[in-house]
């Protein structure tokens, strides 16, 4: 009896185990692939290519883990990239600075708005971002007459071209905002408030939390973090692009949240889990076009990959 | 006692409250109609009528599977990658004959719907994200028989399936009276049929449904099922109205059908909804984006503002009103 017990126990707690830390055995595992099988893929340039590419990713993940942490989800930042992108050429003759600062009090205007829609009127995550999903890249558009802009301001564009200390400016800004919410998450009120109200809403105003301006603030924080992705993106691009910025970025935010182990459900973020699944999938694409592996393969592992992140993931009945 | 006799000021507040919950959409939609009728001249002629109808059509085939799959307190994500590939398997099936184009995209798209009801139901995965892989998955797939999107297979244009998409009956195209049909199936189903019983309990109540012995499972996958289903017939619609199985179609149309069911009234909650609210909430978008047509001046990059700003309206309202 006893014996079948810890056996049982046993499983339980390596099932949990693989829960925890999937994604980082994951990450390991490619890694090690790669190294040994892929040619070129330990050099410097491969790498910062790489990173490059997550950035603007990891950058929206990272907001949409905090929703996602409050049960709640934000359709609309590939949206917002894109009114990001469309306000920069309208005050780049004003400065770089000055048009970096208006995308992101665009951002975050959006983003409070989505929040004062759940929070204060009570329409669930989908349907109040769906609507700016809908709505602002039709505005962005509309803002930019329906045109690509060339940029040629140096300064702004030095963002996503430079490097300092070999490490590419925009991989050096997503490191970093990785940090600041992860100390959010972890060292502050704010922080514990969000894990709270999307653990047990009802409870978490029971106790006297500031549910309404938790929610407003997570969503205004995913919206300024989709607009600071918007003005990296356009950055390297060269160009302000409202027609295909931020195209399908919701779902390889929320993909990339989900597989780095946050549930769906609310109650629980995880910063560093997020990084690794941005940079698990962005592994699992390199990986596949560098062995010639085609789009369409790609995407049925990456559809595979992410099933399998979530039965692991999943809550027993 | 006194409320016995009569209805209250609260009751019949209530009572009103219910009737412009239930028809706000429909109302909406006949103020629509008439002042565009008024305005412009060209939107109440008869053609534009088919246009509108026909355009409506294929949306309506995919929202009809969104609202059930939406009633049982679910989603699926996967509809415009389905749609795609069911247009793609069409043009590529109708090369041997008409049973083969019409039949191969059913039967994929539906084993796709199955899987994802499956995944749902046994598994106890959030909806969301199983139908958010197979939307990769059905794209993927569709990459693969087209040759990574390099083929467009054409459907020669005196076959047999061309006709029913192109086919009309007094200028009506054929999906019209196909949507028109499986819509008052649907309905049926829905509010006449066990299973649409069972729809609805697993949606208002999962936990007492299972209580009551009401076969969540299997109707989680049925529904998913049908969805696919739905999604594949409008992509083989579309591919023979076409004439070719276009690749890159149906992005981000999962998001119009959820738009249009929740606009139609159905509770992304669950439990609650109806398929005449979705046949008028595609009605919606329909004609407003046609009005923004009409409007030449207007660039076409507001036909989605005013859609996500009507999508918005809709959903304030709904909730003010549920108060």
């Amino acid at each position: 009896m006893t014996r079948t017990a810890t056996a049982a126990t046993r499983t339980a707690a390596r099932t949990r185990w693989l829960q925890d830390n999937g994604v980082y055995v994951a990450v390991g595992v490619l890694l090690l692939f790669n190294v040994l099988f892929t040619a070129n893929f330990l050099t410097v340039g491969n790498f910062t290519t790489q990173l490059v590419q997550a950035a603007p990713v990891l950058i929206v993940a990272l907001g949409m883990a905090l929703v996602i942490g409050t049960e709640g989800v934000d359709l609309s930042v590939g949206a917002v990239m894109a009114m990001a992108a469309a306000i920069i050429p309208l005050y780049l003759g004003a400065g770089p600075f000055m048009a970096i600062v208006m995308a992101l009090v665009v951002g975050v205007l959006a983003g409070a708005f989505n929040g004062f829609l759940v929070a204060r009127v009570g329409i669930q995550p989908i349907v109040a971002t769906l609507a700016l999903l809908v709505g602002g890249r039709g505005l962005a558009l509309v803002i930019a007459d329906g045109q690509l802009v060339q940029l040629h301001d140096p300064a702004f564009l030095a963002l996503g071209t430079d490097s300092v200390a070999g490490v590419p400016i925009s991989v050096l800004i997503a490191g970093l905002l990785a940090l600041v919410v992860a100390a959010l998450m972890n060292r502050t009120t704010f922080g514990r408030q969000v894990v709270a109200v999307g653990g047990n809403r009802k409870a978490a105003t029971l106790a006297g939390l500031p549910v309404n301006r938790v929610l407003i603030g997570v969503y205004a924080l995913s919206g300024a973090l989709a607009a600071v992705a918007g003005v990296l993106a356009t950055s390297r691009l060269g160009a302000s692009d409202p027609a295909d910025m931020g195209l399908l970025m919701e779902l390889s935010a929320i993909t990339a949240v989900v597989v780095g182990g946050t549930p769906l459900t609310g109650g629980k973020v995880r910063v560093l889990g997020t990084v690794f699944g941005v940079v698990l999938m962005q592994l699992v694409r390199a990986t596949l076009i560098k062995h010639n592996l085609p789009d369409s393969i790609a995407q049925m592992i990456q559809a595979a990959i992410i099933i399998a992140a979530v039965y692991v993931a999943r809550e027993r009945r | 006692m006194m409320t016995a006799e009569r209805p209250t000021v609260v009751q019949k507040t209530a009572a009103r409250t219910k009737v412009l919950q239930r028809q706000g959409a429909a109302v909406a939609l006949v103020l629509m109609v008439a002042v565009s009728w008024l305005v412009f001249p060209r939107f109440g002629s008869i053609d534009n009528m088919r246009d509108l109808a026909l355009q409506g059509a294929f949306l309506v085939v995919i929202a009809l599977g969104m609202t059930f799959v939406i009633i049982t307190g679910g989603i699926d994500l996967s509809v415009g990658s389905v749609y795609a590939l069911g247009g793609v398997l069409a043009a590529w099936g109708s090369q041997y004959g008409f049973l083969v184009a019409l039949v191969l995209p059913l039967v994929v798209c539906g084993l796709i719907g199955l899987v994802n009801g499956l995944l749902i139901a046994r598994t106890n995965m959030a909806p969301f994200i199983v139908t958010l892989a197979s939307l990769l998955f059905a794209r993927g797939l569709l990459l693969v028989i087209t040759d990574e999107g390099a083929t467009t297979y054409q459907i020669p244009a005196d076959s047999a399936f061309v006709e029913l998409g192109r086919g009309t009956v007094s200028g009506f195209g054929y999906p019209i009276f196909i949507a028109a049909v499986l819509c008052v199936v649907g309905g049926a189903v829905l509010n006449r049929t066990g299973f649409g019983q069972n729809v609805f309990a697993t949606g208002g109540a999962e936990q007492s449904a299972i209580l009551m012995g009401v076969p969540i499972a299997r109707t989680k996958v049925l529904v998913y099922t049908m969805s696919g289903t739905l999604a594949g017939l409008a992509g083989a619609l579309t591919a023979a109205y076409l004439q070719s199985g276009v690749t890159v179609i149906g992005v981000g149309l999962e998001l119009d059908a959820i738009a249009v069911v929740v606009i139609g009234g159905t509770l992304l909650t669950g439990g609650m909804g109806t398929v005449l609210g979705t046949v008028i909430g595609v009605g919606l978008i329909k004609v407003i984006q046609n009005v923004i047509n009409q409007i030449g001046t207007l660039d076409s990059n507001y036909q989605s503002v005013v859609s996500g700003v009507f999508l918005l309206i809709v959903v304030v309202l709904q909730r003010i009103l549920r108060r």
